[in-house]
């Protein structure tokens, strides 16, 4: 009698209730923890992207409700010179502004890479570019692309006297063109530099041991020592930049709004100026959804780079 | 360029060692210091610019004859001052510090518990769900916003912060799953197993071991999470529309550059303004901010 009263005790100090023992249930604790993160991720990510498809293919005004109108969008796209100016100049950004970034912070990470005193601290100010707003780091471009004021005029003609008048930065075309690639460069190099200075310190030092032994020279061990190890990461860094650049919004918005003349509208501040600043959603998603080729492209090329590195190590490794 | 290697490396050889050394100091110099130094100069300019613009009083913004632009010779706060006073300038730093924090906590709760479910609680597909939120990182903000935007609408949620607060988990989760998942992976799975050989419940697991170890994760998700969200424009600008619940990037740009003379001053003072809670942030907290860009990208 007795032995039977302790054992249900001992049952019941076991498991004391039923909520307990649901928490401790496997699959309950599983659907539970990923509910928050799948909920936040399909309401306000999969299921706009379904229809920001599904819009691209309607006449959606804001305040109205659109009717299914085929490709007829996409068709107006085609024949729209302005769509086909943001697609030049969004690969053109891309393009160079890529190129520049990568250069620059590659060359930025070996640099970082050497040993000198408050290198920890260069490093934090070198990230510093990145950690600021873009669109406030954006306003002070703008004033020092200003056509009056501008400090990079001013020394040039003022100071240096290379030059007779001020530099229109914003006025024309291409220098428009080129200030925003510039702009964009030098808001991109920490990232990439600190990233890539991340692989480099990966690199074993006896590999340049054996190779200096062998009398390698310094850009022979670049060549075929840094650059090949560094080529996993740089085509991670390079997909994420590439992404991230084509879909730039902020820089062209705050700095000049797609002008002069629409001639540096990007897809993106072009999408937003149909879209939302002139109601027509069904045409701006639709130039929202015509980057989508570019960017499953450029992931691509980073699941290739992904699938290269586990090659690279033997075998499967997450 | 040739003639001075050759040269070098005719001293190389030949030279005696100290001067040698003196050689080797000078192209360290050449090779090291300066780029480093140009790099430096060219990436904190438009800072110093923007800091010493917001001190200028206007008089001396617009004349560089009689002043040297580079430095300010009567500083002032009459920028400041404005836009303290006479602009909702702190109701966009509260809205935007209320928005920061609040996104922060709900996608840090959201993807603690992800990668604790991904990464320790191991059920069939679980590659896949790690796979498809690494995915969402990949869509960005640009092609979203037109359909979040009606999204917004359909939620009774426009020019409401709330809806910044509940549509930043978008980027956010995802960034911060990943660094998570990587800090759970490095953290002993025999210390959980001992804990259930003891007969602590996964939740208690959770909170009394897993969780206390993986505080610099949490750290790093948390800032990183807070300058994202303090930093993000494109939402922000397609979703409200009233004044005073606008944050400080876009308010900045749509509330005070109006006319076609613009004032610098109070923009630049503006703009360090907002800088200033993230900047200061990030140096209380470099390193955290290296490891979780590093880890990110490594992952």
């Amino acid at each position: 009698m007795s032995v039977t009263t302790l054992s249900s005790d001992a049952l019941a100090q076991r498991q004391p209730n039923w909520i307990v023992r649901l928490f401790d249930y496997k699959p309950f604790l599983i659907v539970m923890c990923l509910a928050p993160a799948i909920g936040l991720l399909t309401v306000f990510l999969t299921y706009p992207l379904g229809l920001g498809v599904w819009l691209a293919f309607t006449d959606t005004t804001i305040g109205r409700r659109g009717i299914f109108v085929g490709i007829e969008n996409f068709q107006y796209l085609l024949t729209d010179p302005l769509w086909w100016n943001a697609v030049f100049y969004s690969v053109f950004y891309t393009g160079v502004a890529t190129f520049g970034k990568f250069a620059l912070g590659f060359w930025l990470a070996l640099l970082l890479n050497n040993h000198f005193p408050f290198k920890s601290l260069l490093r934090a100010i070198v990230l510093l570019p990145w950690i600021v707003p873009t669109v406030l780091s954006a306003l002070a471009f703008w004033w020092i692309y200003d056509p009056q004021f501008s400090i990079i005029s001013y020394l040039l003609v003022d100071v240096l006297h290379w030059r007779d008048s001020n530099i229109d930065f914003l006025g024309s075309p291409w220098p428009a063109r080129f200030s925003l690639i510039a702009a964009n460069i030098w808001r991109g190099i920490p990232f990439v530099a600190i990233s890539l200075l991340a692989g480099l310190q990966t690199i074993s030092p006896s590999l340049y041991e054996a190779a200096m032994l062998d009398g390698a020279s310094a850009w022979q061990r670049f060549r075929y020592i840094t650059f090949p190890m560094m080529l996993p990461i740089l085509a991670i860094v390079m997909t994420f930049s590439i992404i991230f650049t084509f879909t730039d919004f902020q820089l062209v918005y705050a700095i000049t709004r797609g002008g002069p003349v629409n001639s540096t509208h990007l897809l993106a501040t072009l999408a937003f100026q149909r879209g939302i600043a002139g109601g027509e959603l069904g045409e701006g998603a639709a130039i929202a959804v015509s980057m989508i080729p570019f960017l499953v492209f450029a992931t691509l090329f980073s699941y290739f780079g992904l699938a290269r590195r586990k090659w690279q190590q033997g075998e499967a490794n997450d | 360029m040739t003639e001075t290697a050759a040269q070098s490396t005719v001293a190389d050889a030949k030279a005696p060692p100290d001067t040698m050394a003196w050689d080797s100091g000078l192209r360290r110099l050449m090779m090291i210091y300066l780029p480093l130094g140009c790099f430096v100069l060219i990436l904190l300019f438009p800072f110093y610019w923007m800091a010493i613009t917001s001190f200028k009083p206007n008089a001396e913004l617009m004349n560089y004859r009689d002043n040297n632009p580079f430095w300010i010779s009567s500083p002032t706060l009459a920028h400041i001052k404005h836009l303290l006073f006479n602009t909702a300038y702190p109701q966009w730093l509260k809205t935007t510090m209320l928005v920061a924090i609040g996104s922060t906590t709900l996608s840090l709760i959201a993807s603690t518990l992800a990668a604790y479910a991904i990464e320790r609680l191991r059920f069939r597909g679980s590659p896949y769900v790690g796979l498809g939120i690494y995915l969402a990182y990949l869509v960005p903000p640009s092609i979203l916003f037109i359909p979040l935007a009606t999204v917004v609408v359909q939620f009774g949620l426009f020019d409401s912060p709330l809806a910044l607060i509940l549509v930043y988990p978008t980027f956010l989760v995802p960034f911060c799953t990943w660094l998570l998942i990587g800090y759970f992976k490095s953290i002993p799975y025999e210390l959980e197993e001992c804990a259930l050989v003891d007969g602590a419940t996964r939740l208690q697991i959770l909170r009394r071991i897993t969780l206390p170890l993986a505080v610099p994760g949490l750290i790093s998700a948390g800032i990183f999470s807070f300058t994202l969200s303090w930093n993000e424009f494109i939402y922000a600008l397609a979703f409200i529309q009233s004044g005073a619940n606008k944050t400080v990037p876009v308010a900045i740009l749509t509330e005070l550059v109006t006319g076609d003379v613009y004032q610098w001053g109070a923009l630049m003072a503006g703009s360090l303004l907002g800088s200033l809670p993230v900047a200061i942030f990030y140096s209380l907290f470099v390193d955290y901010y290296v490891s979780s860009l590093t880890g990110a990208v490594k992952e």
